[in-house]
Parts: C-alpha cells; structure tokens; sequence
C-alpha cells in the first residue's frame, strides 16, 4: 500500500511539476513586472513560450548537444522522482550534480565562447553551493536520525527546529539554484549582456525548450527540498509548508529584484561564509544537542 | 603457503633477469608479458584460493635463518643509501639511514626481539591488495613496454637504461607483495624500506638535476617515515613485547597502552602515502617516465602507506592516535583539492588528486569505525584503477600530441576518440555518482557524521566541491566538438591499448560489481577487524537506484538517437557576436584582421594557486602534526 503511495507521488512530479514550475515562472514574471512597474504577461506566457520553442526547427553547433540536454532532463527528473519516491536524500544531491555536469558538458561541446564562459561561471556557481546541499543533507540525518526522506517527514518534530541556520543558508543558495539575481552568473532570461545567453547561447528550438523544461522540474523538486524542513507527522504541517514555499520563492523574486549581479568572487566568498558560520554553526551545536 | 612464497619471490628473480638483458627486443618483451601474466595468475589463483577455502593464514613463527638473512639484506639497502649519500653529497640521508638500521640491527643481534608471532598472515584485506598490486601492476608493466620506447625515441638525451628500468618495475612488485603477507614488523619494515628505496631510483631514472634533487626528496621524506617506523618496532619489542602487526593492534584497541608506537606507525603511513607536509615528494616524482608515475600513485608506495592506516584503524579509534590521522587526512583532502584547480599541467592535477584522495582514505582509517573502513578500503580499490588508468592515459596522449597540459587537450574526442572515451571513463570514477568513488565518499560522509566529528565534515564537504571543480573543468575540455578537425594518428602501440583497455574495463567492472567485492572480501574482513557485523552499509533499496542511473546513461545516447531520428537539424557555427571568420576556431577582431579563439579553463591562481596556498598549508599541517604528536607521546610516557 505505502509502496503504491509512493509511486502515485512520483507519478504526479513527473506530470504536474511542468505545470506547477510553468505556473511559478508564469507567477514570477507577472510579480516581477509588478514591482517594476509595468502590467507584465499573463501568468500563462511561459507556457505559450515554450510550446512555441518545441514547434521551432532546432540549430545546434553539433551533434552531441541534445545528447547532453536530454540527460539533463533525464537525471533532473531522477533526482525530483527519486526525491517524492521519498528517497535516500543524499542520493538525490549526487543524482542532481549529475544533472547539473551533462548540462555544463553540452556548454563545453559547443567550443562557443559565450557558452564556455557560462560553463565555467556555472562550474564555479556549482562549487560555491555544494557544500551547503551536503550540509543540509547532513543536517536531516543529524535531526531526525535517517537520510531516507520517507522518514524525515514522519519525524515528530519539523526539522526546522533543529536547523534554523541550515535552513537560512539553503534559502541563500537557492538564489543561486533558482538563477536569481544577485547569483545569475552563468545564463539569464536576458540575452542583452555581457555573455548574451552564458550556459545556452548555442542552444534553440526545441532543445532549448527542454532545458525551460529541466528548470521548470528542478525549481520544483528544489521547493520540495524547503517544504522538507518544514514537514512532519501532522496534518497540519503540510499546510504551513506550502506556505513557507510560497514565502520563500516571493523572497527570491523580491531578492531578484533588489540586487545587482555580483562578480564570481563576491559570489564564492559571500555563499562559502554563510555556509560556515549559518550551517557549520548550527551543525556543532546540534551536535551538542543530539 | 607456496603460492605466497611464490609472489614474494618470482618478482626479484624476474627483476635480476631482466637487469641483465640489455639488448632492446622482442625477447625482452615477451619475458616481461610471460612474467605479468605469471603474476596475475598467481594472484587470481591465491584470491579463489582464500576465498574457497575461506580461513585466514598465520605462518612461520620461528624463522631465525630468514631473518638473520633479511638483515643482512637489510644492512646492503643501507651501504646503497650511504653510498648514493655520499656521492652527491646528500649526508642527511646516509645518517637517516644509518641511525635506523643500526636500530634494528642492535636489537635483532641482542635477540632483544625473539618474541613469539607468526612472520606471515593473510586475511581478505590481504587478498584485496594483492589483487590491487598484481593486476593493476602488472598492467601498468605491460604499458611500460610500449612506452618506454617511445619516450625514448622522444628523448634522445636521457640514457637509455630501460633494463634497469622494469628490473626496478619488478621490485617493486616483489616488495609490495611482501609487505602485504609480512606480519612481523621487521619484516614489514624491511620490504618497506625496499620501497623507499625503489621509488628513489625510479624518480631519479633520467638523471637530470631536477631528478635526482626530487629523487632525495622522495628518499629523505620517507626514511623520515622509516625512521618513525623503526623506533616503534624497538618500542614495541622491549616495552611492549610483541614482534607482530596483528598482535600491536589488539594489544593497541581500546586502550592507550599502545599509542606510542601506534602512533609513530602511523606517523610512517603518513609520509608514505604523501600526506602534508610530506606531499612534495609524490608531486616531484611527475619528473620519472609515466609508468613511475601510475606505480607509485595507484598500485605501489602510496596505497602502502594507506594499507598501514587501515591496518591500524582499530587501534586509532577514538585516541589520539586517530585525532592526529584524521587531522592531517581531512586537511590535506581540502588543501590538495583546492591546489589542484590551480593547476594546468594533467600530471600535476592527477597528483594533487592522489594526495587528496589519499587523505581522505586516511582520514577514514583514522576515525576507525565500521563504515569509516569500509570507506577507506573502496575509495583505496577504487582509486587504484582510475588513478592508474588516468595516468596511463595521459602518458598515452602526450606521446601522440606532444604535451600533457589539460588546455591542449580540448577537442580530444574529435582528435583522439578513444583516448578520450578511456579518460572520460576514468574522470567519472573518479567523482562521479553513481561510479566508485563517490559510493564511498558517501559511506566516509555518514562515518564522519556518525563520529561527531564537524571538522572533518566540513573538510569533506568543502573539499567535495573543489574535487567537482577541477575534474569538471578536465571534462569539458575533453568534450569540446571543434568543426573539421582532423583526427590525429593513433600512434599508442598494442601493449599500451591492451592496458588502457584492460583498466577501463576493470574500472566498469569494479563498478558494477563492487556490491559483491563487499559481500565477499571487504565485510568479513571487517566482522573479522571489529567482532561485529554490521547491517549493509549502503542499502539494497540505494543500490538498485544507482544500478538505474547507470543503465540510464548506457541507455540514453541510444534513446536520443531514436528520439531525435527523422528529425531535420540545421548545423550551425558557434555563436562569436557575428564576427566568425568563416568557422568556429577564429574570429575578426576590431582591426579587421583575423584572430584565432582560444578557450581556456579557469585556474584562479590568485585564490587556489601554489604561491597562495602551499605554504600555508605545510606550515598549519606541520605544525598540527608536531603539536598532536607531542601530546600523544607526551601523555603516554
């Protein structure tokens, strides 16, 4: 029974992630042009965007591209499934370094200069955040006594409790993960600048919609990882999660909107520091405490 | 028995006949193949052997004439250092040496150290690393054969003395294997000292003047190692009483009584498999032909140091002996890691990888629990194979174009398709899920957690990501896809493909079925080792996951093909801001004349470089093992 659960979970990630990551953007825009200002789209334009990509001819600079992007898609699916399949969580990070390596590879393919330089910057992004996704990991164990996220959410007590400075220092790297301003180093939504598309310049058509797509599933199985540390045994926490991934992703927006984007070494320093005095402070005492 | 004196032997008798043919042919060749294939097939026989039969082997307690033998032999090794001391002057050495076989003489001449204990034994650690040393040594000669004649055919001004060369190969092999069966201290000291020996004389192989000043580096450092070493076996004799490995490790669990020598063992362990400070000598062997390389950092010297630590884990745990090891492990992990990125040159980054990688196996025998071990023993399995095609690798491409830089090998899979497939497979074990060695950095992350040591998490956990960084970074280089190249001649000779191939395969194999190498060797082993057995340590449920995720990749290049059959895709030039000359390779610049592109990885030398990091480094880990190592001793005498 608890198996059938388990799968009727992963089946919905798979099919309504597109539509709730869609919606997101969709919500993401209209607030953004909100606080700029302006009337924005309808929340349904990055839906409409995105069948119109699949519907385009697809260019690509060689042939191993969309081998690359669609191992992208793949192993960010993995990662999502295996994460609402209520999975070991510390296998779900390394499935999502995975994703994140056939996403730079099919950048480096490119022999581009735009896109070898959005490899790198996502290469450097991807140093500055690893530590603080382990540490979270570590941090569930620690606190509830089990790496399987079925197990985590049957804890007694949200972990939360125990992780409020982990729990701080995820929020700051998911600006990173979510490409957010101040942290959008290595692409963009906007191809005006100084590395046009960074990561994609060299992808289109219906490639590039795969990637939305990757994004789409990755935002939400990220917003799953916060609910995680709001979760646990009662009814009711379920409620206050979603709440706290709505404030959560509004933040982002808000932090998108505020700040500038920062050069790499700023990024670096900046993320490495919040880990070590939010999350390696709130590891040793917790480690006093359990 | 006969199959343990048969690998300990065959290798120095294959040795002193292969000094002796110094004609460069075809008879030479076929010796040194019959001669690895004896060995592999030794090896494979005594691993079915064990493994059928089951038991572990205590042999020889009583061995006077042997052992009388092994000091003489032991007192030639130092007339050879002092004699190599005197005539370039290096003094230091030929004292270090002298001052520690004069130790083991005085006390084997007094009979000061006629204890009961058996001189040989053998467990499942012991066929593990016999596997390691026999298979992947004996690929590492076989590509030796091949190589060297090109390296010398590139080298015109280093003197030719290959048949000196894979003599020195087959020491090699023969001290290894002899200090893995080695129960008895003396005994495992002297093989050890082979080693030492060994390495200088395969560093110092052209002669150069950069050579022969790594070359007493490599030696200085580790008779520093040696000397440690001597001073707990006299220890261990006239304090203690006991002559034997196995009998110090349960005498040394749980208690303190054993510490001082414990420690200084693993003080040797430490400068064997090259932690900081002592790093500089493994760097500085890059000097010697490649083959030197891959011995030393994958199958050989290196792992001796680790198998040492792993062998005195239960007698680490939880003292300061283990403070001192997992300090010094987790350091260097993070130090080397981040070393590495700031580096251009393929052979320097694989050499700061090996420390790194090493570190971390000596942090995990360090903090001496179940699954740390068991952690260590697969990242040492592991390692060994991808370090060893990795090298091969490189030593592969720089003879077809000529350098070893990771920069000049963009493109390599449009140059050389293969090659890059063999390295592709290698990088990805290296840090990869759900290839090796990641399982066990997994396995080392819960140890760590579970032993409440914070330190060593956030040296994990840091040092992860620098790891990522700098393979990553190799990686793309690697897949870069430039329109029209050519591809380059395939000049790597058959020996060396049958090699390459081997490891590759090896390294698919050891991932797939590294599950059963669990079960059947590394468990019982440590049921043995700690009196417990433990609960699977990565759970069927997980394994069958990542079983999943590497059918996936197999599949999916198969998949996409399929997917993406029919349809029509236009191929276009890489974007350059509409300022292609004509291709992808260059573009016009502001003057209208036409400037080659060049796409160069980050290397931050300014943040991870040598001039920023290593001092620092040597300084805080020197100053950590003297401080930890004084207390220790300090408080136990």
């Amino acid at each position: 029974m608890e198996l059938i659960w388990r799968i009727v979970w992963v089946a919905g990630y798979v099919l309504l992630a597109p539509l709730l990551g869609g919606l997101l953007a969709g919500f993401d825009r209209k607030i953004s042009a909100r606080m700029q200002g302006r009337k924005g789209p309808s929340v349904w334009q990055p839906f409409y965007d995105l069948f119109k990509l699949f519907k385009k001819q697809s260019v690509v600079v060689n042939n191993v591209q969309d081998f690359l992007v669609y191992g992208f898609l793949l192993f960010i699916v993995f990662t999502g499934g295996l994460f609402f399949f209520g999975g070991d969580i510390l296998l779900v990070f390394f499935a999502l370094t995975l994703a994140g390596i056939f996403f730079i590879m099919s950048a480096c393919s490119a022999n581009s200069p735009y896109s070898a330089m959005g490899a790198q910057r996502e290469l450097m992004q991807m140093m500055a955040y690893e530590p603080m996704v382990l540490l979270a990991a570590i941090g569930f164990y620690i606190s509830t006594g089990s790496f399987s996220v079925m197990d985590i959410i049957a804890a007694k007590e949200s972990a939360i409790g125990y992780l409020p400075g982990i729990f701080v220092g995820f929020l700051f790297i998911l600006t990173i993960k979510f490409r957010k301003s101040p942290y959008d180093l290595s692409t963009t939504h906007h191809a005006h600048q100084e590395m046009v598309k960074g990561l994609t310049t060299e992808l289109s058509g219906n490639i590039l919609a795969c990637v939305e797509l990757s994004h789409w599933y990755e935002n939400v199985f990220l917003l799953g990882v916060v609910g995680l540390f709001i979760v646990n045994s009662t009814w009711w926490s379920w409620i206050v999660a979603v709440a706290v991934i709505l404030v959560s992703y509004f933040l982002e927006i808000l932090i998108d909107n505020v700040f500038p984007r920062v050069k790499w070494q700023n990024m670096l320093k900046t993320t490495w520091a919040v880990t070590l005095v939010a999350g390696v402070i709130n590891l040793l005492i917790l480690t006093m405490i359990k | 028995m006969p199959m343990i004196a048969f690998l300990i032997v065959f290798p120095f008798l294959a040795a002193f006949t292969l000094a002796f043919m110094k004609r460069h042919g075809k008879g030479r060749k076929y010796f040194i193949f019959a001669c690895c294939i004896a060995i592999v097939a030794g090896v494979v026989w005594f691993a079915a052997d064990a493994l059928i039969g089951g038991g572990d082997l205590s042999l020889l307690p009583e061995t006077k004439a042997i052992d009388m033998g092994i000091l003489a032999a032991e007192i030639g090794l130092m007339g050879l250092i002092v004699f190599y001391g005197f005539r370039f002057r290096k003094y230091y050495v030929a004292l270090l040496s002298v001052a520690q076989t004069g130790l083991i003489a005085w006390l084997e001449l007094t009979g000061k150290n006629e204890i009961a204990g058996n001189r040989i034994f053998s467990d499942k650690l012991t066929v593990i690393m016999v596997l390691i040393v026999g298979i992947v040594g004996c690929l590492i000669c076989v590509y030796a054969v091949g190589y060297m004649k090109d390296y010398h055919a590139r080298h015109k001004e280093y003197e030719d003395r290959r048949a000196f060369f894979f003599a020195m190969l087959f020491v090699f092999l023969g001290a290894m294997f002899g200090l893995i069966f080695s129960s008895s201290l003396t005994w495992m000291y002297f093989f050890w000292e082979i080693t030492s020996l060994c390495s200088f004389l395969l560093i110092g192989y052209n002669r150069t003047q950069e050579a022969v000043h790594n070359s007493f580096r490599a030696l200085w450092m580790n008779l520093l190692g040696g000397l440690g070493f001597a001073v707990a076996i006299v220890y261990a004799a006239l304090v203690l009483h006991v002559s034997t490995l196995q009998d110090l490790v349960a005498m040394g669990s749980g208690t303190t009584v054993a510490i001082i020598p414990v420690i200084l063992l693993a003080f040797a362990g430490l400068t064997k498999s090259a932690q900081l400070p002592f790093s500089g000598w493994l760097l500085g062997a890059m000097v010697a032909p490649t083959p030197t390389s891959a011995l030393l950092h994958s199958a050989t010297m290196v792992k001796a140091g680790v198998y040492l630590l792993i062998r005195l884990a239960p007698a680490m745990c939880g003292n300061l002996a283990g403070t001192m090891v997992t300090t010094i492990g987790g350091f260097t992990f993070l130090a080397t890691s981040m070393l590495a990125i700031s580096q251009s040159d393929g052979k320097k980054v694989l050499a700061y990888s090996t420390v790194s990688n090493l570190g971390l196996i000596a942090a995990c025998a360090g903090v001496g629990m179940h699954e740390a071990v068991w952690a260590g023993i697969l990242l040492m399995m592991f390692h060994a194979v991808s370090k060893s095609l990795m090298f091969l690798s490189v030593g592969a491409v720089e003879n077809s174009i000529g350098s070893r830089n990771i920069e000049d090998m963009h493109g390599l899979i449009v140059k050389l398709p293969e090659m890059a497939f063999v390295m592709i497979v290698g990088i990805a074990g290296m840090f990869l899920a759900p290839f090796g060695m990641l399982i066990s950095k997994w396995a080392a992350l819960k140890a760590f957690v579970d032993s409440k040591s914070i330190l060593l998490v956030v040296f994990l956990i840091f040092g992860s990501a620098t790891t990522l960084f700098y393979w990553t970074k190799w990686l793309g280089k690697l897949v870069a896809m430039i329109h029209n190249s050519e591809r380059l001649p395939n000049t790597v000779k058959g020996s060396e493909w049958f090699s390459l191939i081997s490891q590759a395969f090896l390294m698919i194999g050891l991932c797939i079925s590294f599950p059963f190498v669990s079960t059947y060797l590394v468990e019982p082993f440590l049921a043995d080792m700690f009196h417990e057995t433990l609960p699977a340590i990565i759970s069927s449920g997980n394994l069958y996951i990542m079983l999943i995720m590497l059918c996936a990749i197999v599949v999916l290049p198969i998949a996409v093909r399929f997917l993406t059959f029919g349809k029509k895709r236009k191929i276009v030039m890489s974007y350059m801001g509409g300022a292609n000359a004509g291709n992808d390779r260059a573009f016009v610049d502001s003057y209208g004349k036409e400037k080659p592109m060049y796409l160069a990885n980050w290397y931050m030398e300014e943040y991870f470089g040598e001039k920023k990091l290593l001092k620092p480094s040597l300084i805080l880990s020197t100053a950590a093992l003297l401080v930890l190592m004084t207390i220790a001793i300090g408080g136990a005498v």
